[in-house]
């Protein structure tokens, strides 16, 4: 209904409007030509300068307005080291071209108005002037070469790569339809190689974990911190589509390309909290951020780096956002070191794993320091149930004491251990579920026990420190009645008997 | 004045018979053998006045239907809370309706309207619809043809024209919708059926009507050189000749070296669509699917794309370019100032313009080092533009100013060029670019200088030759109307994009609430929403004026209503197949002497006074 109204309301308006054509078209040969032509210099030549006038005015009216906009401006102040280079070539060329603009449209309607028709007036044949055209060439193109030397030196700096002995940190992003995907290098600070066609629903960016610096690769959920001052190199690529790294307060854009790896070197030079903090004292940020929510967060207080996707790439485009959180070295070296190996949480053991059944480097360092940190609590502990340490990496061929090849490790940590702390006495106990005969159990777990102390002697602790001792089903550590529970109770591990702290 | 018209006539007609060149032309007064029926007259015709005419009723569908389209999209955007359910009987399943009864746009649909409005103005209203009605109707009438060298292939120009907007406008209505990958159409996103429904059907047919579209543009393009080059009167040296027929020849060269490069780019894109090959694909998982395309580059699509894409900005501008040159001398009753800096900026500008392709990929990830030359070639492009728009105002100064809306329109056009010609000089400049690339501040900037500004310079061109066209006057009050509603108007759609742009609100956003950076101009995108509807319906008001003069605007009564020097205002008032019935005049001098030795204007048919100079030579 409204629809119809409104249609009728346009149709209306255009007869009256062509009536009033029609009108003024018969007037206008009522009263001749001139009559005609002089109405038409009196009415436009007002309105070319009224237009001017409003025109210019309005301009400035409405940069003021948008101030907060404008780049390098109060709130809209860069956030990284390259970012002011940015707005100060901004606001040159601003300065620049606002002169010409103004200057231009003053003569422009100006002139239009002052030479308007009058009766008896003739026009002022003046074909051309080589000084004139020579003087508005050359005051461009001087003005274009200062652009052009600055703009240069300005982009060649800020697109620099990375010199490979300065310190950085390297991320990667990868844009998909339709989110972004960051990958942290581990702590060796190299990020993994790639092969797409190795992607898969558990590994999406189809990293090759044939290499080992990708092992210990981090890729953060939610979360994505940035350390203040520090160089970031982001690698970007694309999976599907041409995607575009954006971050607006960074002065951060580079496009993603499938097959073509690209970057972008920047400097991240407040944290979030300091840029907010910033933000604090302009009206425009002190407005609820949910214009529905009043009494919710300031935009200030909501304010984060967002980064956002700006080449188009389907109809999802709007929404690739990422929030990026800048914060000092301390808080993001914390948060850094609770993020897990991508590798060792997701992807290790299963079918994309193709280290399955062998024990890395990465996992035997990280095993020995784990050890090592277990040790010394239990060294330190008064309780009793802290004493008892499992082997949890020590296994012996099905039937058999013979230990696996991949034990030596978790064995070598417990000699480190016993050399470390020299007065140190343990039992080492051997372990079964209830499946057999029970004497047999008994017998196979004190056997195994034996190859333990044997392993340990042979490498030159007194075998007067070591207690083995075979328990069989005697000790399960959970009820036998799921296979799961029964892989639990078979198990080595030890016990330090003294010193007694 | 009107005394000073009439005298010209008669002068007119005895130097014609004294001096015009005998061709042995026979007019044919109830139509020759190629114009025996209304058929033949007004559909498949071959005369260059049918044709521009068909060219230019075309475009204006067309720019209705792509302004249509931005008054759609514009509506999501500016009111995203709006109920847009009332369009569901145009749009069909387009508008998803909700369980509140509230109608969306559907994003898919919001792309693709972005991608035809795009695809359309570009190429159907500012190329076609500019060049082809102007070249057509101006090339012979203002040099002293008969005709085209090849009418022919001229009618071909318009038929495959005409096809490619058929096979455009049927995909409009395919099931998974038309092409809604921006109108570069970038790969992969447009190679790959799986990563956008619009990249299925409607991209095949976006390619079939862009063919079309490159043979008509081709076919065109080497008939305007071919005749500017060959069938130029007597006395029309190239220094003689209009500033129009300047810009439409380096404009029609400028068609015909670029746009086989798009069209081999979008060659090579078939065969990645439809044959497996991999020039622009390489290392794809798309939908889950690992494609076995190894090797190709998007980026080198985008070098094909661009060199005719940047080509085609000052394929749209320059003809603007030279109608104001023509429409500001004209009215302003005084030569256009610095003829000749102005013939040799738009040289300087078309030869510029194949070498600055690459400044729209700054952040493509192309070599930033190749960048440098990008940026130095571009900003260069400042100085003959500023040549233009100094000249241009010069020509204002001194004059004695006739308003009218041709005239009008050419002064908006002058201001529009300027205020959209500055915002280039930041996005050419590379480091600047980082931050505005792709943002509304590119949006403001190429609507206004090459949309805005180009629809400035078609209307001051539509409205100064619509006699010519139709041999009657358009409504003037509706003009003036049109005009100070329009030039206001477009300023308020596109000026508060700059602010947006600097806030960096990307470009192609279906909605921009989810980022707390963008989503407090929520209420500036109403404004200009508001705003745009507001221009449209002024647009419609143009369209309602233009075809109601067609059938009964004031008649014109005289050959030579502005006073002007060029030829085409010597042909009768309704000029026949041939355009002079008898001999054609020859030129004796240049086009631009208005006010010359107490003279109001000296066709250029008058001969040289003695020892009188030619300023053309």
């Amino acid at each position: 209904m409204t629809a119809l109204i409104i249609l009728l309301c346009v149709i209306l308006i255009s007869i009256v409007l062509v009536q009033i054509g029609r009108v003024t078209e018969l007037t206008a040969q009522i009263k001749g030509e001139r009559e005609v032509l002089r109405d038409n210099s009196k009415w436009n030549g007002w309105l070319s300068v009224g237009f001017m006038i409003v025109f210019l005015v309005g301009v400035f009216i409405s940069a003021w307005e948008y101030k907060n906009e404008m780049m390098g401006y109060g709130p809209h102040k860069a956030a990284s080291a390259h970012g002011d280079i940015l707005d100060s070539m901004f606001n040159i060329t601003l300065i620049l071209t606002g002169i010409v603009f103004v200057i231009t449209h003053i003569a422009l309607f100006w002139f239009a108005y002052k030479y308007r028709w009058q009766e008896g007036r003739k026009a002022q044949f003046i074909a051309h002037d080589n000084r004139l055209e020579l003087i508005w060439t050359a005051i461009p193109a001087v003005v274009m070469t200062i652009l052009v030397v600055r703009g240069l030196n300005a982009w060649n700096t800020v697109m620099a790569d990375v010199n490979p002995d300065e310190d950085y940190l390297e991320i990667e992003a990868t844009g998909q339809q339709f989110n972004w995907i960051i990958r942290y290098p581990g702590p060796d600070g190299k990020i993994g190689t790639r092969d797409y066609k190795l992607t898969t629903a558990n590994n999406q960016l189809g990293i090759d974990f044939n290499d080992p610096k990708s092992w210990d690769d981090v890729v953060p959920g939610q979360e994505l911190l940035l350390p203040v001052g520090k160089k970031v190199r982001v690698r970007i690529l694309a999976k599907d589509v041409l995607h575009n790294f954006y971050l607006p307060h960074f002065r951060v854009k580079m496009d993603a390309v499938p097959g073509m790896p690209t970057y972008f070197v920047f400097t991240p030079i407040k944290t979030t909290t300091e840029y907010r903090n910033e933000l604090r004292k302009y009206d425009d940020f002190n407005l609820p951020n949910d214009p529905t929510e009043p009494n919710g967060k300031k935009r200030w207080e909501a304010f984060e780096y967002e980064l956002a996707c700006a080449e188009l790439c389907g109809k999802g485009h709007y929404s690739m956002k990422r929030i990026f959180k800048v914060v000092t070295q301390e808080e993001y070296d914390a948060w850094y070191r609770q993020q897990e190996s991508f590798y060792l949480s997701q992807i290790r053991g299963k079918d994309e794993d193709p280290n399955k059944g062998k024990v890395l480097d990465i996992e035997v360092r990280q095993r020995a320091k784990e050890f090592s940190e277990s040790m010394k609590n239990a060294v330190e502990s008064t309780n009793a149930a802290d004493k008892t340490l499992p082997l949890q990496y020590v296994n012996f061929e099905t039937g058999s004491a013979t230990l696996t090849a991949d034990s030596r490790y978790e064995l070598d940590n417990l000699v480190t251990a016993m050399n470390t702390y020299p007065s140190l006495v343990i039992e080492v106990a051997g372990h079964t579920d209830d499946v057999g005969d029970p004497l047999q159990n008994r017998l196979l777990s004190q056997m195994r026990a034996s190859s333990v102390v044997k392993y340990l002697t042979d490498r030159g602790i007194s075998e007067s420190r070591l207690r083995p001792r075979g328990y069989g089903d005697t000790k399960p550590l959970v009820p036998n009645d799921s296979d799961e529970n029964r892989a639990k109770n078979r198990r080595t591990e030890f016990t330090i008997l003294s010193p007694a702290s | 004045m009107a005394h000073a018209v009439i005298a010209a006539d008669t002068l007119e007609e005895k130097l014609t018979q004294e001096l015009g060149y005998d061709d042995h032309f026979h007019e044919h007064h109830h139509g020759d053998k190629f114009q025996s029926n209304f058929l033949t007259t007004y559909i498949f015709s071959t005369d260059h006045k049918i044709i521009a005419r068909q060219f230019l009723i075309t475009g204006i569908f067309w720019a209705f239907i792509g302004a249509a389209m931005s008054i759609v999209f514009r509506l999501q955007l500016g009111f995203p809370e709006a109920d847009l359910a009332w369009l569901k009987p145009l749009l069909g399943k387009w508008i998803q309706v909700n369980d509140a009864g509230i109608g969306k746009l559907d994003p898919e649909f919001y792309y693709a309207l972005v991608t035809m409005h795009g695809t359309i103005l570009v190429f159907f209203v500012l190329t076609a619809g500019l060049s082809g009605t102007f070249a057509n109707l101006l090339i012979p009438l203002q040099i002293g043809a008969r005709d085209m060298a090849s009418p022919l292939l001229n009618a071909m120009s318009y038929w495959f024209f005409f096809l490619a907007g058929v096979v455009m406008f049927l995909s409009l209505f395919l099931s998974t919708g038309p092409f809604s990958g921006g109108w570069t159409a970038y790969p992969p996103l447009s190679a790959l059926g799986q990563a956008s429904d619009g990249s299925k059907a409607g991209m095949t047919m976006w390619i079939v009507a862009m063919s079309l579209f490159v043979v008509s543009s081709l076919l065109g393009g080497i008939n305007y050189i071919t005749t500017i080059l060959n069938l130029r009167t007597k006395g029309m040296t190239m220094w003689r000749m209009p500033l129009t027929i300047w810009a439409i020849l380096i404009t029609a060269i400028l068609g015909v070296l670029s746009f086989p490069v798009l069209f081999s780019g979008l060659l090579l894109l078939v065969f990645d669509r439809s044959m497996g090959t991999s020039f622009y694909l390489s290392e794809i998982i798309v939908g889950g699917q690992i494609l076995d395309r190894i090797g190709g580059s998007p980026v080198l699509y985008q070098h094909l794309f661009w060199f005719l894409g940047h080509p085609e900005v000052y394929i749209i501008i320059l003809p603007a370019m030279g109608i104001v040159s023509e429409v500001l001398s004209v009215h302003a009753r005084k030569p256009i100032f610095g003829y000749r800096a102005m013939v040799y900026s738009i040289l300087a500008i078309g030869f510029l313009s194949f070498i600055v392709w690459a400044h729209h990929m700054f952040m493509s990830g192309v070599n930033p080092f190749i960048s440098n030359f990008f940026v130095v070639f571009t900003l260069i492009i400042a100085v003959p533009s500023a040549i233009k728009v100094f000249n241009w105002i010069s020509t204002v100064y001194g004059s004695n100013f006739r308003f009218n809306s041709a005239s009008l329109f050419a002064l908006g056009f002058v201001s529009m060029f300027i205020s959209g010609g500055l915002t280039g000089i930041f996005l050419g400049n590379s480091a600047i670019d980082i931050q505005l690339h792709d943002t509304y501040f590119v949006v403001a900037h190429f609507h206004i200088v090459m949309g805005i500004a180009a629809f400035f310079g078609m209307f001051a061109g539509v409205y100064h030759w619509f006699p010519k066209m139709f041999s009657r006057f358009m409504n003037e009050t509706l003009g003036k109307i049109h005009f100070w509603g329009t030039l206001i108007g477009a300023y308020l759609i596109f000026w508060p994009m700059h602010y947006t742009g600097m806030a960096g609100v990307p470009r192609r956003y279906y909605a921009i609430d989810n980022f707390d950076s963008f989503k407090h101009f929520v209420s500036l995108n109403q404004f200009i929403t508001i705003a745009a509807i507001v221009v449209f319906f002024l647009q419609v008001l143009f369209i309602i004026n233009f075809f109601y003069s067609v059938f009964s605007g004031r008649k014109l009564t005289v050959k030579n209503p502005w006073g002007s020097n060029t030829l085409e205002w010597t042909t009768p008032i309704k000029p026949g197949h041939g355009n002079w019935p008898g001999n054609i005049p020859t030129t004796q001098r240049w086009a631009y002497d208005y006010g010359k030795g107490g003279e109001e204007f000296i066709a250029q048919f008058v001969p040289l006074k003695e020892g009188e100079h030619d300023h053309g030579h």
